[in-house]
């Protein structure tokens, strides 16, 4: 925490939740050099006994200048920054926010100055969303529609789906695909032309179920077979290590995982 | 095509193809164009692990199991009394194709056993990749496995559509080579390597001239030997691995711990235990040479010709080499931090970048993440605490020993068990 100035009582400034209402907000306080208690999002407040609070609307040219100002600083900042914020972790969005003032205070560029804890906190909080993502590269199994879609859920520790979005459009460019995140319930939907972000009104959560569902194809599940059949082959039973596979492939994960059905 | 029977020889074939250890996917340069399938640009990803723990990252087949060699260490060999299965090209097309719309794979990773001659099986091989590349607009990643004796033409073709290439030398040594696969001459393993390098390095000379110069096996090759079939010493494994790296230009060297699959007298017998902890010492060796600046002959030499068990081999040579430490972490140069136990690369460039801020003390290092169980018998930092008495090496391993976990330590240890 810092110190106050003034006679000014700290404030609890508000957003809308988003990326972008949180630069917004950095803006603000940097603009009005206002003392600051905390940044919470609209949707978790909890108002401070002594702190007034103000609602910040997001505005993107704020937004886009903040991205901008922290990205001209360093490049290793600005992705820190985006990737440590979707964390979600509880009171990130302050720690984020004394992390840029760092950024700012200082002459020299501090984001690799790994003996300062609150540098150290970013960096790794950052390294463990960028895991996520490559863990989503890998994990996400598509099950094909009978309409053609390829279509996933994913259950992610951190909210990668803007992460892979790239990802996954530049590989998958001849096929329409969905990739929807029951825990966050909304999605990516590639048409074969763009990405679009679709919130589902889904039924169920399609799991990797030893039962036939009728939106998937026939073909569908002959493939999950060989699949499964290929991950038992593959295996050398001589060396099994039931500890470095879990360590590669934590339970949690297993739920989606095609080849983990009997396992679940 | 009918799942039943694909179903069948993908069990008979994946199976025989398991004890390929390579499962890079990583290095190649093929970015999706105009609209295709699959994109294998920048690092790998492993899709899934198998319950030895090994990575998914291929589909990792054989076209058949029919070979018309007799190898004493291979499971596909001529004499072994096993199922015999042939993929036709079609379907391991399908299968590659079906597998990776779906993410479960990276591509495609395809060997075989050798049926009527060297240059037919080439071809065959040859044509899958083609057909997948050209038909299929597939930019997914592909790992050909080169045929001992194939044509100098077939390979600079399967480089054409493959990302990588590979021949297994299998055994180390030639003598080994001798005892255990007389059909084979070394020569036609080294004649395909030579090829594929000749074909990158002109491929890069004419890349600066020609723009369109058709890419040729962007992630170069690879090759693989066999750990603990012969008598080879940890030294003549790392020596000709060593070798390999240097003559053929090798992106990575695999070492295979022996898994026993036939009656052989010239052989460990079935059953007996895979190598597994001399594999992992020789991977960590591996790494030291290529990532840490050893050279081989630091770690081994006719005085060590064989790696501690016990410990890792960079504990194992600064041991022996006691003179050059303790090692002041805010003064010593990339070269010499990486040289310190418990300190990989990784803490190399934090430190390295740290502390132009200030000078690190031991809080600094443990946060960051550096082994400081093995790293503080070798290193000063900004503190007046270290450790000041001089401890000879034995009392060093000893107390790393009693104050460490390894993951293998059950495997080594001599003390018996008092209720066992």
């Amino acid at each position: 925490m810092f110190i106050q100035l003034g006679m000014e009582t700290a404030k609890i400034l508000i957003y809308d939740g988003s990326f972008n209402g949180f630069l917004t907000t950095v803006f603000k306080a940097f603009e009005e050099k206002l003392p600051i208690s905390d940044i919470q999002s609209n949707g978790l407040c909890q108002n401070g006994l002594f702190s007034e609070t103000e609602t910040v609307f997001t505005q993107m040219d704020k937004a886009k200048r903040v991205w901008n100002g922290i990205q001209a600083k360093s490049n290793t900042a600005i992705k820190n920054v985006y990737f440590a914020y979707l964390s979600g972790q509880k009171g990130i969005e302050l720690i984020l926010y004394r992390y840029i003032k760092k950024l700012f205070g200082q002459a020299g560029i501090a984001v690799n100055d790994f003996s300062d804890t609150l540098i150290l906190k970013i960096s790794q909080l950052a390294d463990n969303v960028r895991r996520e993502k490559h863990r989503m590269e890998a994990f996400v199994r598509f099950q094909q529609t009978q309409d053609g879609i390829y279509f996933a859920n994913i259950e992610p520790d951190f909210d990668v789906l803007p992460l892979i979005s790239k990802h996954f459009r530049s590989r998958y460019a001849d096929q329409e695909w969905i990739i929807y995140d029951v825990k966050r319930k909304y999605g990516l939907h590639y048409n074969l032309e763009s990405v679009e972000i679709i919130s589902l009104d889904l039924k169920e959560v399609y799991s990797n179920s030893m039962l036939k569902k009728d939106v998937f194809s026939s073909t569908e599940y002959a493939y999950q077979h060989l699949w499964n059949d290929y991950f038992k082959s593959t295996n050398i039973k001589s060396r099994i290590n039931p500890k470095l596979h879990t360590q590669h492939v934590p339970k949690r994960y297993w739920k989606y995982l095609s080849e983990k059905k009997q396992a679940v | 095509m009918s799942f039943e029977r694909v179903r069948e020889k993908l069990n008979i074939l994946a199976d025989a193809a398991k004890y390929d250890v390579s499962c890079a996917s990583s290095g190649s340069t093929r970015t999706n164009k105009n609209k295709g399938l699959g994109n294998s640009t920048g690092m790998g990803i492993c899709h899934s692990y198998a319950e030895d723990g090994r990575c998914i990252s291929l589909l990792k087949i054989l076209l058949t199991n029919h070979c018309i060699f007799d190898c004493a260490y291979c499971v596909t060999r001529k004499s072994n009394d096993i199922k015999r299965a042939a993929f036709k090209i079609q379907e391991v097309v399908d299968l590659t194709i079906n597998f990776y719309r779906r993410n479960y794979i990276e591509g495609l990773f395809l060997s075989s056993g050798i049926f009527k001659n060297a240059d037919y099986t080439m071809e065959r091989l040859v044509s899958v990749a083609k057909k997948l590349r050209l038909e299929e607009n597939f930019n997914g990643y592909i790992h050909l496995k080169s045929i001992p004796g194939a044509s100098d033409e077939l390979m600079y073709e399967a480089g054409l559509y493959a990302d990588r290439l590979s021949v297994n030398i299998e055994i180390p040594t030639v003598s080994g080579l001798k005892l255990l696969a007389p059909d084979k001459k070394h020569e036609d393993f080294t004649k395909p390597m030579r090829k594929v390098k000749n074909e990158i390095l002109r491929y890069r000379s004419e890349k600066k001239h020609l723009k369109n110069t058709p890419i040729y096996a962007p992630a170069g090759q690879s090759t693989q030997m066999i750990i603990g079939a012969t008598g080879e010493s940890d030294k003549d494994i790392m020596y000709s691995a060593t070798h390999y790296y240097r003559t053929y230009r090798m992106k990575r060297v695999y070492y295979s711990g022996y898994v026993p699959v036939a009656e052989d007298s010239r052989l460990p017998v079935i059953g007996s235990q895979v190598p597994m902890l001399r594999e992992n010492r020789l991977y960590q060796t591996d790494w030291l040479l290529r990532f840490y600046g050893f050279d081989v002959r630091e770690i081994l030499n006719n005085d060590y010709p064989n790696l501690d068990i016990d410990i890792d081999p960079k504990l194992s040579w600064a041991l022996r080499n006691m003179h050059l430490f303790p090692i002041d972490i805010n003064t010593a140069d990339k070269r010499l931090l990486a040289r310190i136990p418990g300190i990989g690369m990784q803490s190399v460039n934090r430190i390295l970048k740290a502390r132009q801020y200030r000078k690190l003390n031991w809080e600094h290092l443990k946060r960051m993440g550096v082994a400081l169980n093995r790293a503080h018998y070798f290193m000063i930092c900004s503190s007046r605490y270290w450790q000041q008495k001089d401890l000879d090496p034995a009392t060093i391993k000893g107390l790393i020993l009693q104050n460490s976990k390894g993951k293998f330590r059950n495997k080594y240890s001599s003390q018996l068990c008092l209720f066992n």
